[in-house]
């Protein structure tokens, strides 16, 4: 059962600080609480279960298609629906909750309200240290500690991740040393979209897609972004996993878990936020604070 | 008396188009079982009328004290279980369950209100979005209580008929976006609340130096918008008769931030607007399109908030009505000079 525990909070927490970062990254970058951002997720396990399961096409043409397809839609939606917008706080809120209902109703039209699987990216075992793991959960870690080290390196040692912490932390100062803001804000929207369109991708065995698949992911992923603190990717993948570890706890060890799994994953945020109300790695700022 | 009536009516109704608007709307409302009694209809202006009670109190607490709560289905759930649960278990009839739903709800507010009191900006709305989750996990936990995914069933008509039904709820409606209308009003000379919860959104360190307690009237708007939300949740268990999980769902919170904000946050006619636009609008596409019904709806929000940011009832009002320059009187716009003062509008 440790071992059960053990993988199944990895690859959840894997897959929780692929989006948590993507949220951390547009609200930290835009200050927008984008509630689309498991929409895309969801589009994502969506495109690969039409691809793979619907048209037969292999692992590499579907990635191929439905990452940059994924990316492209969340780019177009910024630019055009929520930059428009920017300065009425409460309308891009209500936008990203209009679209995300765009996309499941959509969905729902398509496919139907069934619960789906795509087909694994690579099927079988492998035997580590005398426990037999599935290869497909061994990929999912193995992306996403890839993926989570591009995302390190990119943010921390390119022109780019500094523009983009730049602009995050004072979006004038940054426009007044050259870096073009909106271009910013654009790049950093597709960089969210895309870790969405990836994690989309890695749970598209694992998890059953449904119309309404977005909904969990997004009240985890804000649970997480909390605990972490808002803005701050090192608090995601930290939040990430330790939300991953409280829901696999109480699945594995409390009767009638699965109901209540949501519960103690927000039990722990709302004791996290009043021990801590900038949550565990929030930047409070000396003027908010009263 | 009468006579204050009257020119309350000759000069600060008639050159008013919003207001004459609104009056004509609540008239029209009381007068509209005279024209058709098909149940169908009544049904839609019941359910908005309850809709509205839930959309203002979270306009109230959200848009007027800024305290923006991605859980307000809890007060809603809360009521409605209440009052539910009252009845199941002790039998008691709508006029004594509804009451004590609404104060368990108010319960809901101050349990809620405490840890959110410590937080802002997004933390609190994250934090308000765990609460009827929390309970909804507690719901399919204890399925012997609550009923779980069934809910408590067989409640209590509120009266015998739907016409009486729909008084009722008319009225309760009425009352209550009166009353949420004066406690939010910046301008009355009586009741500060509505001045102390803009000063609260606007600068709440600024509050506080003038000797607001801000603590105080958080806590508050949060009892008043755990009070209407929950007597509107209590009057909707009484009128589907059934007190379900969908009432502490996310999409119920959601609802009313698509409602509110697509009305115009921060005013409560935006709420009543918003309300009134889209749940009929669904119940209309219902009957031509069903599969698409929600798709076009979430269209029709997305194409307006791209051109209305602020709100479809704040964008007509912007229309019809302007203030004047000088003495801040609210006019017609089509009016060249103002009706007190005459100064000129352009």
């Amino acid at each position: 059962m440790i071992e059960g525990i053990i993988i199944s909070t990895l690859v959840r927490g894997g897959v929780y600080a692929l989006l948590a970062s993507g949220f951390s990254l547009i609200f930290g970058m835009a200050h927008i609480i984008n509630l689309a951002h498991t929409a895309f997720f969801m589009l994502a396990g969506y495109g690969m279960f039409y691809f793979m399961g619907e048209l037969g096409l292999g692992i590499a043409p579907a990635i191929a298609i439905t990452v940059p397809a994924v990316t492209l839609s969340g780019i177009l939606a910024y630019r055009f629906l929520i930059n428009p917008i920017r300065e009425h706080l409460a309308s891009v809120l209500l936008m990203t909750v209009a679209l995300a209902m765009a996309f499941q109703e959509l969905l729902l039209q398509a496919f139907g309200a069934h619960y789906r699987t795509a087909p694994a990216l690579i099927p079988g075992v492998t035997e580590i240290l005398g426990i037999r793991v599935q290869n497909q959960h061994l990929l999912t870690l193995g992306v996403v500690a890839v993926v989570i080290l591009i995302v390190w390196l990119v943010l921390t040692k390119t022109k780019l991740g500094i523009a983009i912490r730049a602009t995050a932390q004072d979006a004038e100062i940054a426009n007044l040393m050259g870096i073009s803001v909106p271009r910013t804000l654009l790049i950093a929207t597709g960089i969210a979209t895309a870790l969405a369109a990836v994690a989309g991708i890695l749970v598209s065995p694992l998890w059953l897609i449904y119309p309404q698949m977005w909904m969990a992911p997004l009240m985890m992923v804000m649970v997480i972004v909390v605990l972490g603190g808002l803005g701050s990717i090192k608090g995601s993948f930290i939040g990430a996993f330790i939300i991953a570890l409280v829901e696999t706890l109480v699945v594995f060890l409390v009767p009638g878990g699965s109901y209540l799994q949501v519960a103690f994953a927000l039990l722990a945020m709302v004791i996290v936020l009043v021990v801590r109300p900038g949550g565990l790695f929030g930047i409070v700022f000396e003027e908010e604070r009263l | 008396m009468l006579r204050r009536l009257l020119k309350d009516f000759r000069w600060g109704l008639l050159p008013v188009p919003g207001r004459l608007i609104a009056v004509i709307f609540f008239v029209a409302l009381f007068i509209f079982p005279l024209i058709t009694n098909v149940p169908y209809y009544l049904s839609i202006i019941i359910f908005c009328n309850i809709f509205v009670i839930f959309a203002v109190s979270w306009d109230l607490l959200s848009g007027y004290s800024g305290q923006v709560n991605f859980g307000h289905a809890l007060f809603f759930g809360v009521g409605a279980y209440g009052s539910a649960l009252l009845y199941k278990y002790l039998g008691w009839q709508p006029w004594a369950t509804i009451p004590l739903g609404v104060l368990a709800a108010v319960l809901a507010g101050v349990v809620t209100a405490f840890p959110a009191l410590r937080l802002r900006g997004p933390y609190l709305s994250l934090l308000t979005m765990a609460f009827p989750l929390m309970l909804l996990g507690l719901v399919f936990a204890f399925t012997n209580v609550s009923g779980g995914e069934y809910g408590i069933g067989g409640l209590p008509r509120l009266a015998a008929t739907p016409i009486g039904e729909y008084y009722i709820i008319l009225i309760v409606m009425t009352v209550s976006v009166l009353i949420m209308w004066k406690l939010t009003d910046a301008g009355s000379r009586y009741i500060r609340t509505g001045l102390i919860f803009h000063a609260i959104r606007e600068d709440e360190i600024a509050a506080r130096a003038t000797g607001i307690n801000t603590i105080r009237y958080k806590l508050l708007a949060f009892v008043i918008g755990g009070f209407f939300c929950g007597l509107a949740g209590a009057l909707y268990s009484h009128y589907t008769r059934v007190a379900g999980p969908s009432t502490l769902l996310m999409t119920m919170s959601f609802q009313a931030i698509i409602w509110v904000i697509f009305g115009g946050i921060v005013s409560i006619y935006g709420a009543v607007v918003g309300v009134y636009t889209l749940y009929p609008l669904v119940e209309i596409l219902r009957g031509i399109i069903p599969g698409y019904r929600f798709f076009i709806m979430s269209v029709i929000v997305i194409v307006i908030l791209l051109f209305m940011p602020q709100g479809i009832a704040v964008w007509i009002r912007d229309k019809i009505e302007r203030e004047c320059p000088r003495c801040k009187l609210t006019n017609a716009a089509w009016r060249r000079e103002c009706r007190a003062c005459s100064a000129s509008l352009h």
